[in-house]
């Protein structure tokens, strides 16, 4: 984890967002993420490093930033913190929504749950994080470890210990599942996951969000090839789509 | 004295009996409405069977390169034509009667903005004017085109043909003013007639000056146009002398009241004006009376509807250029607060926006919500689905125009506010800044064409460009400007109104009348852009062989307008200050009250062809930005901060409208239709909140549009309607030029 020095590496930020969590919402882009996803479409947050848009900033100026939005939030929209991985500047997010809370703004979480241990510092910090946090969406790329470790470089044991924690903790959560067809769109593995989802008693939405290409640019630019295009992987189709959607519907 | 009708029973209020006072009238009857849009009915057959006869004619219309049929003989007046229907053998379908000419989409003959544009229009689409049309208005009438011609300066011409100013209404007509249609209905024509000859009476007693004179010949005209109202109702068996006594007559006398304005006048905007709570007045008087179903009240709206959206004038192929989609610009708009807080949204409000639904999406009319964050959550919403599936509504903040204009105005033109029946409007079309920021570098020598067309002051002669003595120049250019552009309108509008005075228009508005003076302003974001480059980048001048600089090389990053960034914003708020306090230190004509407008339509192609290189990076003949519109690619940081930029400028200084179109991907509005339906309404009241003044919203995705353009013939997309700055075209009639122009907008699409 990246020692805090009062400021976060911030990706990019958008004023208008709509699809990751309730209402009109501002939405942070921090630098930086654990995560390999074949599917990515973001693979220019990977490194943590300062690169293209990207700089660092203090909580109080991202919040500055975001309250100018706030005429269009309305009763349910808010601040989301996305990436890359916003758990690995877990310090500089504490403070920030801190800050979002003391102010009353909506404040969700986008995460992969990768960086989650139950180790210290780690552990307690997170803990007061959910203080702070109202939504978590939580990604859950494969519910099968092997499968999981293939598609995105890790194991998935302490994301859904992640997944079982916020459920013990009554957190409201977002189940998000990016359908890559001959991926993740297996129908025994999606029942596996609908079976886990139902031993939770927090997840009070299940998104299936269908591989798109529109990121592989970014894998062109940044001189990578992007796995799934080069197997010439396209979208998912309705159907494709509809069917995961039922089978995980709760 | 009260007057008294039989046909004003069950109306309440006093004033509105004393004297023409719709608003009155309006504020002591209407229901406001609360409910949601599950009341609302279908089409009926018989609008089924018209629409599709309409849409089988306007096909026809597109296959025949634009124009169905052109009248080549008869010049159009009030009593100029039999009467006309949709189709003959229907025609007891239609609840509302009543066409520019004998068919349905034949353009009338209209000579007297200029003889040579009418004929040029018909020559154009391979029809032949009789001759002795010509002869009538080149040797014994004078055209306003021509009255302007003989007394421009040369100045005035060299400015105009180099476009620094451009797209003036010197060749049609100035078009902006609003007729009260409503008084029709409420008053009829007699009483209306009598209202006017009281005023002729009482006008100039005891001194003839110039003022009096003019003014007793414009009432005159004014009346002698109401009795023709009156014969022209005659001809499709209607008197309109005594007030209309039911919702069906209501409709009819106030659309005969648009039908008099649009066979008499082709100006480049003709608007109905705000009718939908008058209207619903009548309606519900009648379905309290038992006497109206729900379906056949949205029959009467269908139809009216359905009329407005048959209104054609010929054009000629620049004018089509300049304002393409073939517009009329028949504002009409739903919703506003009154001034003591009460919602004006009635079920008449959601009728007019439901006819997209039953009759599909349309350009026409301008549908136009008054929008304010108190208006009922279930009229909002309903806007919004309609937005969403259509396309083809505008947003306007009744919040910051009802202290300026009250709660009885329209919209004029696509987005200008004016009080209805009380004001008129001259219309003076734009001033290029962007090309006045050249100028300022050049010396007053045009750019494209090399001629010495502003004052000969002293140019930029460094290689880098130095913001302090850019601005001191820039300064002094749009004093030049600023002084021209007032006067050439001022002559413009003088013989608007010698030559082609609009007396059915100003028959319906009270005698002494409020006019102001719209002017405008051209390529607003590019100079704002241009200006931050200079200060916050370097920019190095590339001069040609003349040492005129024709291009830029930018060097850095800057600050631009369209990211809620104060550096580039706090440029965009001077500029409107600048341009608009040098304006109003000039005499306007009849002592109008000078406004301005960031609103340029689709002419933000053509002006941007005239338009050389820009320090912002913006390339010579590149399409300037639209509006008020941040530039293309500038915007950086979504919607949201794009919307910031726009709502900083303060529309007390443009009054006349700063107007702003933004298209949303559906994807990137929400999920599901209804998170997409509260994710619009939150954008609107968080924008509007702010003070902004317009926005117009298109959802699709730019996919759609590629294939829109490659596929015109494809059924779905024959009424493809999207908006452009201020106003809604089908997509498919736009040039090429054009569509790829709304393509090359951003799109907001990120995910």
């Amino acid at each position: 984890m990246k020692e805090y020095q009062g400021k976060g590496l911030v990706h990019s930020t958008e004023s208008f967002g709509s699809v990751d969590g309730p209402g009109v919402r501002f939405i942070v882009f921090m630098q930086g993420c654990p995560m390999r996803c074949q599917f990515c479409h973001n693979p220019d947050t990977w490194k943590m490093e300062e690169r293209g848009n990207a700089s660092w900033r203090t909580p109080q100026e991202l919040l500055q930033t975001a309250l100018r939005y706030r005429p269009y939030w309305g009763k349910d929209g808010g601040i989301t913190v996305s990436g890359g991985e916003p758990l690995l500047q877990l310090d500089f997010l504490l403070e920030f929504f801190r800050m979002a809370k003391t102010q009353g703004i909506h404040t969700a979480l986008d995460t992969s749950g990768q960086p989650f241990t139950e180790k210290e510092p780690f552990f307690s910090k997170f803990r007061e994080l959910m203080q702070y946090t109202d939504l978590v969406l939580l990604d859950i790329k494969h519910i099968d470890d092997e499968a999981h470790r293939k598609l995105t470089g890790h194991s998935n044991e302490n994301i859904l210990w992640l997944a079982s924690w916020l459920s013990s903790l009554e957190k409201p959560v977002w189940i998000r599942h990016v359908l890559v067809p001959g991926r993740t769109d297996d129908d025994g593995a999606l029942r596996r996951l609908h079976q886990f989802l139902s031993t939770l008693h927090n997840v009070k939405r299940v998104e299936v969000l269908p591989y798109h290409t529109m990121g592989v640019y970014k894998w062109e630019e940044l001189g990578l090839v992007c796995p799934l295009e080069s197997e010439g992987i396209c979208p998912p189709t309705k159907d494709r789509i509809e069917n995961a959607r039922r089978i995980l519907a709760l | 004295m009260t007057m008294h009708k039989e046909q004003w029973n069950g109306f309440q209020g006093r004033l509105w009996k004393e004297e023409v006072n719709i608003r009155d009238f309006i504020q002591n009857n209407y229901t406001p409405y609360e409910g949601d849009a599950s009341f609302l009915a279908g089409p009926t057959e018989a609008t089924d069977a018209l629409w599709g006869e309409l849409q089988k004619l306007q096909k026809e219309e597109r296959a025949k390169g634009g124009v169905l049929d052109m009248d080549t003989e008869i010049v159009s007046t009030l009593t100029s034509h039999k009467a006309g229907y949709i189709s003959e053998e229907m025609k007891d379908l239609e609840k509302v009667v009543g066409l520019q000419t004998d068919k349905p989409l034949k353009r009338a003959f209209m000579p007297f903005g200029g003889i040579k544009m009418a004929e040029e229009a018909c020559t154009t689409y391979g029809y032949t004017p009789n001759p002795e049309l010509h002869k009538i208005f080149t040797e014994y009438h004078t055209t306003h085109n021509q009255g302007v011609f003989d007394a421009y300066t040369p100045e005035m011409k060299r400015a105009r043909h180099n476009k620094i100013i451009t797209g003036l209404p010197d060749t049609y007509g100035r078009g902006r003013i609003v007729g009260d249609y409503r008084r029709v209905a409420l008053y009829g024509i007699d009483l209306l007639i009598e209202m006017k000859q009281h005023d002729l009476d009482n006008c100039g007693y005891g001194s003839m000056r110039d003022k009096v004179i003019r003014q007793r010949e414009e009432l005159a005209m004014q009346i002698r146009a109401l009795r023709q109202m009156k014969e022209m109702a005659a001809i499709y068996g209607f008197d309109i002398s005594e007030p209309a006594k039911d919702a069906r007559e209501a409709v009819q006398w106030l659309y005969f009241g648009y039908l008099a304005a649009v066979k008499t006048q082709n100006g480049a905007a003709m608007s109905v004006g705000r009718i939908s709570t008058f209207l619903d007045i009548y309606i519900k008087r009648d379905m309290d009376a038992g006497i109206l179903t729900e379906s056949e009240a949205q029959e009467l709206i269908d139809h009216m509807t359905m009329k407005f959206r048959m209104v054609k004038f010929a054009r000629i192929p620049s004018y089509n250029q300049l304002f393409s989609g073939d517009p009329v610009w028949a504002t009409l708009e739903v919703a506003g607060l009154g001034q003591d807080g009460r919602s004006m949204v009635t079920k008449t409000d959601f009728r007019f926006l439901h006819t997209l639904e039953n009759m599909g999406p349309s350009p026409e009319p301008n549908l136009t919500v008054l929008y304010s964050e108190r208006l009922p959550e279930n009229f909002r919403n309903y806007a919004s689905y309609i937005s969403i599936e259509t396309s083809s509504i505008q947003y306007e903040n009744d919040d910051v125009m009802r202290p300026v204009w009250g709660d009885d105005y329209s919209i004029c033109c696509c987005v200008s506010a004016t009080q209805t029946g009380k004001e008129m409007q001259f219309f003076g079309a734009r001033a290029n800044l962007a090309k006045c920021l050249l100028y300022a570098i050049n010396g007053g020598i045009d750019e494209k064409s090399g001629q010495q067309v502003g004052p000969e002051y002293r140019p930029v002669t460094s290689e880098y460009l130095d913001y302090e003595e850019v601005m001191q120049r820039y300064d002094k250019m749009m004093d030049w400007l600023a002084g021209l552009y007032v006067n050439t309108l001022n002559l413009i509008q003088y013989m608007h109104d010698k030559y082609y005075y609009e007396s059915a228009l100003m028959a319906l508005i009270d005698t002494d009348v409020r006019r102001t003076f719209a002017t405008g302003i051209a390529g607003f974001s590019h100079v704002v852009d241009s200006l931050s480059a200079i200060k916050y980048a370097k920019v190095k001048t590339i001069r040609n062989e003349k040492g005129i600089v024709v291009d830029f090389e930018t060097e850095g990053d800057f600050p631009k307008y369209g990211n809620d960034d104060d550096r580039a914003d706090d440029i965009a708020v001077w500029l409107l200050q600048t341009f608009m306090t040098k304006l109003k230190k000039h005499h306007t004509y009849r002592e109008s009250e000078p406004t301005t407008s960031i609103l340029t339509i689709t002419s933000n192609v053509v002006y941007g062809k005239a338009t050389g290189s820009l320090p912002d990076g913006r390339k010579a003949g590149a399409p300037l930005a639209p509006g008020a519109n941040p530039s293309y690619g500038a915007e950086q940081n979504g919607l949201l901060a794009s919307l910031n930029s726009v709502a900083k400028l303060p529309y007390e200084w443009a009054l006349d409208g700063i107007s702003n179109t933004q298209t949303i991907s559906p994807d990137a509005l929400g999920h599901s239709e209804e998170e997409r339906m509260t994710n619009l309404v939150r954008i609107m009241d968080g924008y509007f909140h702010q003070g902004a003044h317009h926005l117009n919203v298109n959802v699709f995705g730019t996919d759609k549009l590629i294939d829109a353009m490659e596929h015109p013939e494809k059924e779905e997309y024959a009424n493809f309607t999207i908006r452009v700055s201020g106003y809604a075209v089908k997509f498919i009639d736009l040039t090429r030029e054009q569509q790829l122009d709304v393509i090359a907008r951003t799109c907001h699409d990120r995910m």
